[in-house]
């Protein structure tokens, strides 16, 4: 049964991996796990994350002539290590194996733990940040400068940088479905702007691009930075940081021991003139909590939000195939827009790929039943919507707190408006699968069983109890927790990013977002990054900076 | 008079029957998860003979590998879980099954139907705990995909 058949793909390919090169050539990457004595690390800027938010810090950091150290607690995976088999990605590249799950385990969450951070294995979709979000930005937040007009350049500069372009091939069966039993129904749908260049289009993004065609941070602004002269400590866990006076004097990690999961007996100090969090909307928000950053006002941790994911799966009469061809090309946004941003939860509705780890964990079930749908996946379909949170007095999302070893926990209630629009959901995603021609539906629910019609299905959904551990939801866009406002009773940090409280501060990621985004966050991380992060560079150095692309 | 689910919903009978299951002698976890596997993959699992027992082997494997790549806070509430299955008294309590390797496969789905569709959250995580846990080990490996009619991963030209 250990038997892997297939060859190994890296076995007959000639796939550039800049990492090759590079690290022969002297960048300096370090894996701290290997580390025999503790260490001291010096810098102008340290930045603990190596995602959206750490990779375009680093790179744009660096460029300007800062000395820039990153921090990751991830291992240093590079497209030679990513066989698309879902047993090697989801231990290695995810946080908690993939099956990362909110405080009650009401939400499975989905969350890059590796270098490149989420980006090394997200499924490449690439919006930027909705009108109407910075609007509300704007309006509740006093974050006066987020206009589209003022973050477009920063947008279009990151898209140039890492190749976002619509599309332009026929998108797969699985995305087909999608935007046929949708036209069906009269709802529009588009294409998706992807971050690749020379795609295969195979379908394995999610388990790390073996090809490099995704223009990930892996590929891009880390080994920019490296190139540069930054230092990259993989398997390396930020602690807390020491703080003196209203400022971060260093930074304490652990250097973590060879499985990767628990600290190693070295310890790793840093100091810096700059300290930059980037560690995601879960890990940040702990980082700062497990070093008793100032909280006068009670925000940090809070207004952490998910984009709850509900999942209906189809039986198709003909193949889908839904592991193979580009994951996401095509998304619907119709219901974000038929209520207003503060009415009824708005949700996106998009596809994911089906692998059978992914699929056969997800299908509620188990021995005959699940053995039967399972014989029939390549005939599986799936639809997912994306629920957009943080709009509305009951969608005030979660808040991280700390286990007792200090690892963090999101606790993410789950409001009634929240059950409202994951039922809904379900109806309309059952109504476009069968509109698409689907001998069957599957909204993934404990208490839900296969039907044939859109009656049934309507029937069946109506019925169902919206209960945490029955109703599935699931998640891969954790947004919030250190969140930008101008007040500082009301936010973690500034609209520039820069930390109330410490001056040295600062927070360039997804947890800066005050509400979901609405959309994939990938590019809105990258567009305001690079903002903030090229005004940190101006003030550190006293020069204007070029744009990087 | 105290009912089961009615103690599984506070959080004091939750916590206190992870304290019973934490105190388990190193009972056999491998029977635990054979008869657990056996019911969750049943249909999925070649017919009863050696094949099958081969195949519950990789299975049992399968979800200790799963456990051993986890965080230790979260290896540590699977610990606590798997302690509560083992325990005897636990087991009876809150499983209703007896010794796992005296368990017929119906019962053993009768264990898991319940707590899946069980009011107590508590038991319904951990049902959602073992489904992942064996369905991830199992769908991992390579000779499991011809039956689901998968490819597996594209050669690269």
């Amino acid at each position: 049964m250990d038997g892997d058949r297939l060859p190994r793909p890296t076995e007959d390919r000639l796939i550039h991996d800049p990492w090759s090169d590079g690290l022969a050539r002297g960048w300096k990457a370090l894996d701290a796990s290997t580390f025999s004595a503790d260490r001291t690390f010096e810098c102008d800027v340290a930045i603990v994350g190596s995602g959206a938010g750490g990779g375009t810090a680093a790179e744009i950091l660096s460029r300007a002539g800062l000395s820039v150290l990153v921090i990751e607690e991830g291992p240093l995976r590079t497209s030679s290590d990513f066989h698309m088999l879902e047993r090697e990605a989801y231990p290695q590249l995810y946080q908690e194996s993939a099956g990362r799950r909110t405080k009650d385990k009401g939400i499975v969450i989905l969350q890059g733990r590796a270098v490149g951070g989420s980006t090394t294995v997200n499924w490449t979709s690439s919006f930027r940040t909705p009108p109407e979000t910075l609007d509300y930005w704007r309006a509740h937040f006093g974050l006066h400068d987020y206009t589209r007009t003022a973050l477009d350049p920063w947008y279009a500069m990151m898209e140039r940088r890492l190749n976002v372009h619509p599309w332009n091939e026929e998108p797969n069966e699985n995305n087909a479905v999608l935007r046929r039993g949708a036209a069906t129904l009269g709802i529009p749908t588009a294409v998706i702007p992807r971050n690749v260049r020379g795609c295969y289009n195979l379908g394995y993004c999610g388990m790390g691009c073996p090809t490099n065609a995704k223009q990930s941070m892996l590929v891009t602004t880390i080994p920019a930075a490296l190139e540069r002269g930054a230092t990259l400590l993989s398997r390396t866990r930020a602690q807390r940081f020491i703080i003196e006076g209203e400022g971060v004097r260093e930074l304490i990690c652990a250097a973590l021991d060879p499985s990767g999961l628990a600290p190693g007996p070295h310890t790793i100090t840093v100091r810096a003139k700059t300290f930059v969090a980037a560690g995601g909307a879960i890990n940040n928000p702990a980082l700062l909590l497990r070093s008793g950053v100032p909280d006068p006002h009670g925000t940090l941790g809070t207004r952490t939000f998910l984009h709850p994911v509900t999942v209906s799966a189809a039986v198709m009469p003909e193949v889908v195939a839904a592991y193979a061809g580009a994951p996401q090309s095509i998304y619907s946004d119709h219901f974000l827009h038929t209520q207003p941003l503060n009415g009824p939860i708005g949700f996106k509705l998009e596809v994911p790929p089906a692998h059978p780890v992914l699929t056969a964990t997800t299908l509620s079930g188990f021995g005959a039943e699940h053995a039967r749908l399972m014989s029939q996946f390549p005939h599986v379909q799936v639809i997912i919507a994306l629920m957009r949170d943080g709009f509305h007095s009951q969608s005030a999302g979660g808040t991280v707190g700390l286990r007792g070893d200090g690892t963090p926990l999101l606790d993410y209630p789950i409001t009634p408006y929240v059950w409202e629009g994951a039922r809904r959901s379900l109806r309309t995603m059952a109504e476009i699968q069968f509109a698409a021609g689907a001998s069957h539906v599957l909204p993934i629910h404990d208490a839900a069983h296969l039907v044939s019609t859109v009656a049934q299905a309507h029937a069946m959904i109506d019925a169902l109890p919206m209960e945490i551990l029955r109703a599935f939801l699931t998640s891969a866009h954790v947004m919030g927790g250190c969140r930008m406002g101008a007040d500082p009773a009301n936010a973690v940090i500034d609209g520039d990013g820069r930390h109330h409280q410490l001056e040295n501060l600062y927070v360039f990621d997804g947890s800066a977002f005050p509400t979901s985004i609405g959309a994939n966050p990938q590019l809105s991380i990258y567009g305001i990054v690079a903002r903030n992060a090229t005004k940190l560079a101006t003030t550190l150095t006293g020069r204007h900076q070029e744009p990087i692309a | 008079m105290i009912t089961r689910g009615k103690l599984l919903k506070t959080g004091a009978g939750g916590a206190l029957l992870l304290a019973l299951g934490g105190c388990a002698a190193p009972a056999d976890r491998g029977t635990m998860l054979h008869a657990v596997a056996n019911a969750i993959l049943d249909g999925a699992l070649p017919p009863a003979g050696a094949a099958r027992e081969a195949a519950l082997a990789q299975a049992v494997q399968g979800v200790q590998v799963a456990i051993a790549g986890l965080p230790p806070a979260v290896q540590g509430e699977i610990g606590q879980l798997f302690g509560l299955l083992e325990f005897p008294l636990t087991r009876r309590f809150v499983a209703g099954v007896g010794p796992w390797n005296q368990t017929s496969t119906s019962d053993v789905a009768g264990f898991l139907q319940r707590w899946r569709t069980s009011n107590a959250p508590l038991l319904r995580s951990g049902y959602q705990a073992l489904h992942q846990l064996v369905y991830a080990g199992w769908y991992g490996a390579s000779d499991t995909w011809t039956a689901i009619g998968y490819p597996g991963p594209p050669r690269i030209a």
